[in-house]
């Protein structure tokens, strides 16, 4: 390979990250705002201006916090459950197309950092082993009310994992690819996935609610029931990354859920503006994150408008629900797609 | 490459063996996953980046979540030691030593056959696991899917309540 493109996705890579962390941290003010806009209150306004520096006084509140680890604690699985929440949330975003290409001196530089023809699996395998880090982490503690926060995580995170995986089954019937690249190129000049798989997408966004653990899925740290499920007993940092670990994942599966059925980095009169190439890709991302900002905004509404789930309700939903539902999807995608190629 | 190889052996082999050797319920799952991923590592590097992702979804993401979740749930949490009487062990010495046995003779087997077809570096790509799953191998790949949905009727008669 090319020295200049390795040293293009370096630094991709590098800028990826920080705007991904940035993300997650102005994420929790934002969800902060929200709630608060839903409430009728104010929300944070004390530390900067509109209170835009809280985040950065909460992350240091919790770097300064005392470390615990409890006594009968399993201290090298108690450290690992953390790290493996934040890990595997990091390295979703190496598949997403955040952008076009760059043409530079001719060499063209895509703002996608691996271009895998699995692409969309590869998310599921991060999905599925960011598991291991909340059930590591709940059962290392050694404490009832973590370890019950960690089965339900994980029993939650299996199940829904299925309807996830057949409604991306029926996606792939239409795009015929699963590389994320090829599925936001082919939706170039509006065709949006969601008008041609309105059913998968909202199985598909259900079942991110449950996977990133959010209200109305989040029993894995019902406050009322567990106290706070499965980091129970964590404190300062590592209480942190969980934290931070969610809305990192947040901010990956609405960028997914963009890339999946809403254009990804495609935008409305993109050929008709007449811009160079480069700006339009600029511009495409922008538009990109625009898109995911709004769906940020979806999960935060979703969040503090509706009331938890039970459990029970909620495995009837994922195993009675959702999964008939994506394997009837999945018959009515085939069998149109039968009948047209026929023509 | 080479380097990378090794590495992936060594991860492997060492998790292996500590699967084995490590007393710990919890410990013993969580070797296996690192076995496992390193194993997944071995496919990439052969160019099977499907077969790799497939393994980590199913394997580590899958069949190693139950296996926790049971461990986690009967509360395994001591260090289980097992005490055999003197027939059962040197019984499994020999049982054991006479599979390995086969599993070599087996092995040394393989080495000669002559693969059907040239070395291709794209065989383990999507499209080319596709292509050959549905022609050559349509029958076998039907059979297995007989076969899973058998056991998982099986599984809910096991797991139905008794109404009578």
């Amino acid at each position: 390979m090319d020295w200049t493109i390795i040293i293009f996705k370096t630094i991709l890579l590098f800028i990826i990250l920080v705007v991904t962390l940035v993300v997650a941290l102005y994420s929790t003010y934002g969800e902060r705002k929200v709630a608060a806009f839903m409430q009728d209150r104010r929300g944070p306004n004390r530390a900067g201006p509109f209170g835009l520096l809280q985040p950065f006084a909460d992350g240091l509140k919790m770097l300064m916090k005392e470390e615990i680890i409890p006594l009968t604690a399993n201290k090298r699985l108690f450290i690992l459950g953390p790290s493996i929440a934040m890990t595997t949330a990091l390295l979703t975003g190496v598949v997403i197309p955040w952008g076009g290409t760059f043409t530079i001196g001719g060499q063209e530089f895509s703002l996608q950092i691996a271009d895998l023809n699995i692409g969309i699996l590869y998310v599921f395998a991060m999905v599925s082993i960011g598991v291991y880090g909340i059930m590591i982490g709940g059962w290392a503690s050694n404490n009832k009310y973590a370890l019950l926060g960690a089965i339900r995580a994980a029993s939650q995170m299996i199940s829904y994992e299925l309807a996830m995986g057949m409604s991306i089954v029926a996606l792939v019937l239409t795009t015929g690819s699963l590389s994320l690249h090829d599925i936001v190129t082919q939706q170039h000049g509006g065709h949006w996935n969601i008008f041609y798989q309105p059913l998968g997408f909202l199985i598909f966004i259900t079942c991110s609610f449950a996977e990133t653990n959010r209200a109305p899925f989040d029993l894995p740290e019902c406050e009322t029931e567990l106290i706070g499920g499965y980091h129970t007993e964590y404190s300062s940092m590592k209480l942190g990354f969980y934290l931070f670990a969610e809305y990192i994942n947040m901010f990956i599966s609405s960028a997914v859920i963009t890339t999946l059925y809403f254009g990804g980095y495609n935008m409305p009169f993109m050929d008709q503006l007449g811009l160079s190439p480069n700006a339009v890709t600029l511009l495409g991302t922008a538009f990109f994150f625009l898109k995911i900002f709004g769906m940020i905004f979806l999960f935060m509404w979703i969040r503090w408008t509706l009331p938890r789930f039970r459990y029970d309700q909620l495995m009837n939903l994922g195993w009675k629900g959702l999964i008939p539902l994506s394997i009837f999807n999945i018959i009515a995608t085939g069998v149109y797609y039968f009948f047209t190629e026929l023509k | 490459m080479i380097f990378l190889f090794y590495m992936l052996s060594a991860i492997m082999i060492i998790c292996a063996l500590a699967v084995v050797f490590s007393k710990n319920p919890i410990n013993n799952v969580i070797y296996l996953i690192v076995c496992f991923i390193a194993m997944a590592g071995h496919y990439i590097l052969l160019n099977a980046q499907f077969l790799a992702v497939v393994h980590i979804i199913v394997y580590t993401g899958a069949i190693m979540v139950l296996f926790l979740f049971v461990i986690m749930l009967l509360n395994l949490n001591k260090a289980i030691i097992l005490r055999k009487s003197k027939v059962t062990r040197i019984t499994a010495v020999i049982t054991g030593g006479i599979f390995f046995l086969v599993l070599v003779a087996a092995t040394r087997q393989t080495f000669e056959i002559h693969p059907r077809y040239p070395f291709a570096s794209d065989i383990g790509l999507l499209t080319q696991i596709g292509k050959v799953l549905f022609s050559e191998f349509l029958l076998p790949f039907e059979m297995s899917s007989i076969l899973f949905i058998s056991a998982m009727v099986g599984a809910i008669m096991f797991g139905k309540k008794d109404e009578h």
